[in-house]
């Protein structure tokens, strides 16, 4: 082959990657300004203040309200829940995987996790709906277990391969050299997992935390089918609750087209985007505050 | 030499790494209050021998070890000897500077914490350890400075100040040099002479001119065995082996 040739194919391939990653960053940006543009047809009909403060989410009332505030409580309490179980169940495993386990036990339980990540979100909230649900219920004595804490613990569940694999990949990653230098003035296993090995894989644990969070603020079906949906605002675990994500699922089927119920479901997915936005930028700011200790 | 006391010592040491044999029959003697150098071309199992006097080994799988190691006329590997206490009594300074990745301050005071020193005593002990170290004039000012921000050869005095702030009774230091300029290797043989007065120093090098430095005895090691050994003096000018005569002239190695 020829070097003109050569080249030619050189450049087209250089053009055919750079349009891949153009096509990307056209198809988030296209996502955006598709729900911005309805979002702002929405707050051209209902004052943004009536759906930030509303505490009542009813479109289909007599008299639409379009309040924002159950949902969203809804969310965090349900993603809460979720983070108090999946990140010390999680972290904790992962130290283990990278630090106690052995040889053998590794090797059954890297797997096993990693499948745990592919059961399908309906086939978990299916075991919320039989087992996890009924199981709360006895337990509190309410007819039924479909409630936050019961999406919290289902969502916990499907956060923790992400929060494993991710973290025990840091853990790993933290030079022998750090855990060296604990062992040799003296420190044992527990203090040189605690105050120097997670310390100092902290920016890829808390980068672990924040897919988790993802993970779980996104999820749909899981709590579409668990937590209940009532459209009552949520007072707490064991209440049914209602995520913006369960609402957009339930109503965008029945909803009329360019109605303003229409438009309010595009303005709570903009809320949904803008929580992820804000998580991930948290997560950032802390990987960099982190890393500063590193060496360059 | 006979009034010369015995801190350390390898009595018939063999040690494998799964199969393969690393030390062979290792009998040496290091003095208290004493430089001793190991030398010897790489692969010849010093570093190996070093790491075992603080159970460094522990960390590795299949690693099987013969004879005795001895602190103190007290077995080093005995069932009841705890491994955390011993490495305080031991400490090691390794080949490449290895601050943790937190401030200068509690690069040191981490050693403290876990070793039970009260909170208040920690500040001056620390001041002390920097100062031992020749380190505490470039950084008094900024103890809250990431320690990795430091030069590398402040960073091995940094190493050198978190392992001396713990008292310890023997320093173990695996080719500590290195990876450092002319000028803080310097610093760092400077810092190993004024330290010998109250340790027991063993020094891994590569480098003939800083085991003629450093210092009082030196062991010469070929292929997991030793060689020869004896006053540095000795070794690198009336060496009675014809290998270490060799290796000491840079012949090999």
């Amino acid at each position: 082959m020829n070097i003109a040739a050569r080249e030619n194919i050189d450049k087209a391939v250089k053009l055919l990657i750079r349009s891949t990653g153009m096509i990307v960053i056209i198809i988030l940006a296209g996502i955006f300004f598709m729900l911005l543009y309805n979002a702002i047809a929405f707050f051209l009909k209902v004052s943004p203040i009536d759906f930030i403060t509303g505490t009542q989410w009813n479109p289909s009332g007599r008299q639409a309200s379009y309040g924002i505030v159950p949902l969203l409580v809804s969310t965090t309490l349900v993603t809460l829940g979720a983070m108090v179980i999946a990140i010390p169940l999680g972290i904790g495993t992962a130290a283990f995987i990278s630090e106690y386990a052995g040889k053998r036990l590794k090797n059954i339980l890297k797997p096993a996790i990693e499948m745990l990540a592919a059961v399908p979100s309906v086939a978990i909230g299916f075991l919320g709906i039989v087992i996890v649900g009924p199981f709360l219920a006895r337990l509190i004595g309410q007819p039924n277990g479909l409630n936050a804490l019961n999406g919290a613990i289902l969502l916990s569940v499907m956060a923790l391969p992400t929060i494993i694999t991710v973290t025990e990949d840091a853990l790993r990653g933290v030079p022998h050299s750090y855990k060296e230098a604990s062992y040799g003035i003296g420190a044992n296993k527990w203090q040189t997992l605690t105050k120097v090995t997670i310390p100092a894989a902290a920016p890829g644990i808390l980068a672990a935390i924040m897919l988790g969070i993802g993970r779980t603020i996104g999820e749909t079906m899981t709590v579409l089918m668990a937590t209940g949906n009532a459209q009552a605002f949520p007072h707490g675990f064991f209440r049914s609750v209602r995520t913006i994500t369960a609402t957009i699922a339930i109503e965008t089927g029945e909803v009329p087209y360019q109605t303003t119920h229409y438009f309010a479901l595009f303005a709570i997915a903009t809320v949904l985007f803008i929580m992820t936005l804000v998580v991930n930028l948290i997560g950032e700011y802390f990987v960099n505050r982190f890393r500063k200790y590193h060496s360059a | 030499m006979t009034d010369e006391f015995i801190k350390l010592s390898a009595q018939s040491v063999n040690l494998w790494f799964g199969s393969k044999q690393v030390l062979k029959n290792i009998n040496i003697d290091f003095p208290q209050n004493q430089v001793t150098a190991l030398i010897g071309p790489s692969g010849c199992g010093k570093s190996t021998l070093l790491r075992s006097f603080n159970r460094m080994h522990d960390l590795l799988p299949d690693v099987k070890i013969e004879g005795k190691l001895m602190l103190d006329q007290q077995d080093l590997y005995e069932k009841n000897i705890s491994v955390t206490q011993l490495r305080r009594r031991v400490g090691m300074v390794f080949q490449k500077a290895n601050p943790f990745p937190k401030s200068i301050y509690e690069n040191i005071n981490y050693g403290l914490k876990i070793n039970d020193i009260p909170k208040g005593d920690r500040d001056q002990i620390i001041e002390k350890a920097l100062k031992e170290s020749y380190i505490w004039d470039e950084v008094k000012d900024e103890l809250q400075k990431p320690a990795t921000r430091l030069s590398g050869g402040q960073q091995q005095r940094l190493c050198i100040a978190r392992t001396v702030a713990l008292r310890p009774e023997v320093i173990l230091m695996d080719e500590p040099c290195s990876a450092l300029d002319p000028l803080s290797t310097l610093k760092i043989e400077e810092l190993i002479t004024k330290l010998k007065k109250d340790y027991t120093i063993i020094i891994v090098t590569h480098n003939m001119q800083q085991a003629q430095r450093v210092a009082d005895k030196t062991v010469f090691m070929y292929l997991g065995e030793v060689i020869e050994m004896g006053d540095t003096q000795e070794i690198f000018n009336n060496p009675t082996n014809e290998l270490t005569g060799n290796y000491v002239k840079g012949r090999f190695g």
